[in-house]
């Protein structure tokens, strides 16, 4: 079988990021039931943050958001956490699927989670992070992964429930991904539509 | 191998003086600086077309018949001309008209326009413009070649036994270029027709217009108007140049960073590394424009952006005599020194009716035979 891609986006701002660390846990959570050699690339926003902004006012990638847009685009899967800010994603992480064309996502297996201070602004991924994803056509697997604070430190039932949910997220993203065929690349020029057939239409 | 100018028309505040021209002034500038074009030995002039603020540009044919009775040798061309709001009819008339008055030294340039608001305000729709496109040049395609017309289509009054008036000087009508820098569906048209492609990768980086250029050559190629390196392509180009590149980085540096385009974005440097845009020296600019060439092949037609992110107009005149004296000769020599003879040079009128004489003299000689 051939080894697959999971891309992992985390638009979390402070380093070390609790967005991170959610991030790889449920990368590791989704590779677990996924045939070995599959290869996990982690994509930190942070470090692209000119390059974005710059894509938006320039309408081009720079080299580095560049390949950092293929890996998205082409892997087999998406894995994409922020923190919440003023109750939803951050800027960073709506700008960066901002810049991807509106149909980069379109059917791709994905994975949502977010983190937060509180256990408060939980819903903040169903009434805003999952609607993105909805709107660019991703195939947004049912559970959603929010971890706050107090869920990192305790040992007893908040903890537990954490990693209860990040595996069953990570569960169904690997059950979705092991149901496909590996991902292709459309090519826009080799499927370009001869002339005459769309003179035809007209 | 042409050599022009291309402008977008805008009217920006100078961010050095804080001054912002009037639209008579900024009109008054694009004329000059056409006639500037010429009088440094360049070889075309191409107006944008805009329909908002802060852009003059609205009437291109107006400027452009002006500038015909001004100048002598100049191409008067356009960059672009909207396919997808104008009426093709009136296209064919309007261009017909100003071919005849520049005795043949026009073409013109072919655009969507990416200006939501403007589809409207011209009964169309934005999320057409493909269709428009297509539709629309059609038309305006058989408008110039057929002296009776009858067409209907799905954007714009039925026309039965319509003849565009005046018919095309010579029974040639004016180049068409396909301007793009997105769309393979309009380097397919361009290649359908055997017309000119356009790519202005001035704001972009060049790998992604490799391969656009690279599949209308092919496709120019795979309708049988010749072999994909004789496909009639158009490039775009930014340059700001001093003798010392220094001075140039530093006094283009403010215009950089507060242009229109890509202002507060990313830095000159960046920029100039990811896209074609040169500051520096005429050598700098003579390097960097002959990599084009390795990039899409030997093509016909280069335009320069000079104009814009509002540089005074004595600027942009120094800017011209510097690409006049010191950069186009160079160019000129050593891109046509490297094109192969079977491969054509710029698209004009004279070479039109040249061809459209060939092509009569070998019917009539399958006639005769």
């Amino acid at each position: 079988m051939t080894p697959r891609t999971i891309a992992v986006v985390s638009a979390g701002l402070s380093q070390p990021s609790s967005s991170r660390l959610l991030a790889d846990q449920l990368a590791a959570g989704t590779a677990r039931d996924l045939p070995t050699g599959t290869r996990i690339v982690t994509i930190e926003l942070r470090d692209l943050a000119h390059d974005i902004v710059n894509n938006l006012l320039t309408g081009f990638p720079s080299p580095a958001l560049r390949r950092a847009i293929e890996q998205v685009v082409s892997a087999d899967s998406l894995i994409a956490v922020t923190p919440l800010y003023s109750g939803s994603y951050n800027g960073l992480f709506k700008s960066f699927f901002d810049v991807l064309d509106p149909d980069a996502l379109a059917g791709k297996p994905t994975a949502i989670a977010a983190t937060g201070g509180t256990a408060r602004h939980s819903l903040a991924l169903e009434h805003a992070i999952r609607p993105l994803f909805t709107y660019l056509r991703a195939a947004t697997v049912p559970t959603a992964v929010f971890a706050a604070t107090e869920d990192w430190g305790s040992a007893g039932s908040s903890g537990e429930a954490l990693t209860a949910r990040i595996e069953r997220a990570g569960a169904e993203l690997a059950a979705v991904i092991n149901q496909r065929q590996p991902a292709a690349q459309a090519d826009p020029y080799a499927s370009a539509t001869p002339f005459d057939q769309l003179l035809r239409t007209r | 191998m042409q050599f022009g100018i291309f402008t977008v028309g805008d009217v920006t505040t100078d961010p050095v003086t804080g001054r912002t021209p009037t639209e008579h002034e900024r009109i008054k500038a694009m004329v000059a600086i056409a006639r500037k074009t010429e009088e440094v030995g360049l070889d075309v002039f191409a107006t944008g077309e805009h329909h908002n603020p802060p852009f003059v540009p609205s009437s291109p044919t107006t400027m452009l018949g002006y500038l015909a009775a001004r100048t002598d040798k100049l191409i008067l061309s356009t960059s672009t001309t909207l396919i997808t709001t104008n009426d093709p009819v009136k296209i064919a008339e309007d261009f017909a008209m100003l071919q005849h008055l520049a005795d043949g030294r026009v073409d013109l340039m072919l655009g969507r326009g990416n200006m939501g608001p403007v589809y409207p305000w011209f009964g169309q729709d934005i999320r057409k413009g493909i269709e428009l496109a297509i539709e629309n040049y059609h038309l305006l395609h058989r408008l110039w070649r057929e002296d009776v017309v009858d067409w209907q289509g799905e954007f714009r009054t039925p026309l039965q036994g319509f003849t565009s008036t005046p018919r095309p000087l010579d029974g040639v009508p004016p180049f068409v270029w396909h301007g793009s820098i997105r769309s393979p569906q309009i380097a397919e048209q361009a290649a359908f027709y055997g017309d000119g492609f356009f790519a202005n990768h001035i704001f972009w980086p060049t790998e992604h217009f490799v391969r656009l250029v690279g599949h209308y050559r092919q496709r120019f190629a795979h309708y049988g108007h010749g072999t994909p390196e004789q496909a009639i392509v158009g490039l775009g180009g930014q340059v700001f140049m001093r003798a010392n590149s220094q001075d140039a980085v530093r006094e283009f540096r403010p215009y950089f960073d507060n242009a229109p385009v890509y202002g507060h974005g990313p830095s000159l440097e960046e920029f100039t590394e990811q896209t074609p845009l040169t500051v520096g020296s005429p050598q700098q600019v003579i390097d960097k424009t002959l990599t084009f060439r390795e990039h899409f092949g030997d093509y016909q037609r280069q335009l320069f952006l000079m104009d814009h992110a509002g540089l005074p107009l004595k600027t942009v005149l120094e800017q011209l005599d510097l690409l006049g004296g010191a950069v186009v000769p160079v160019l000129r020599r050593e891109l046509d020194a490297l094109r192969p003879a079977s491969v054509p040079d710029g698209p004009t009128h004279e070479a039109l009716v040249a061809a459209a004489l060939a092509d009569r003299g070998t019917e009539l000689e399958g006639i005769t035979r």
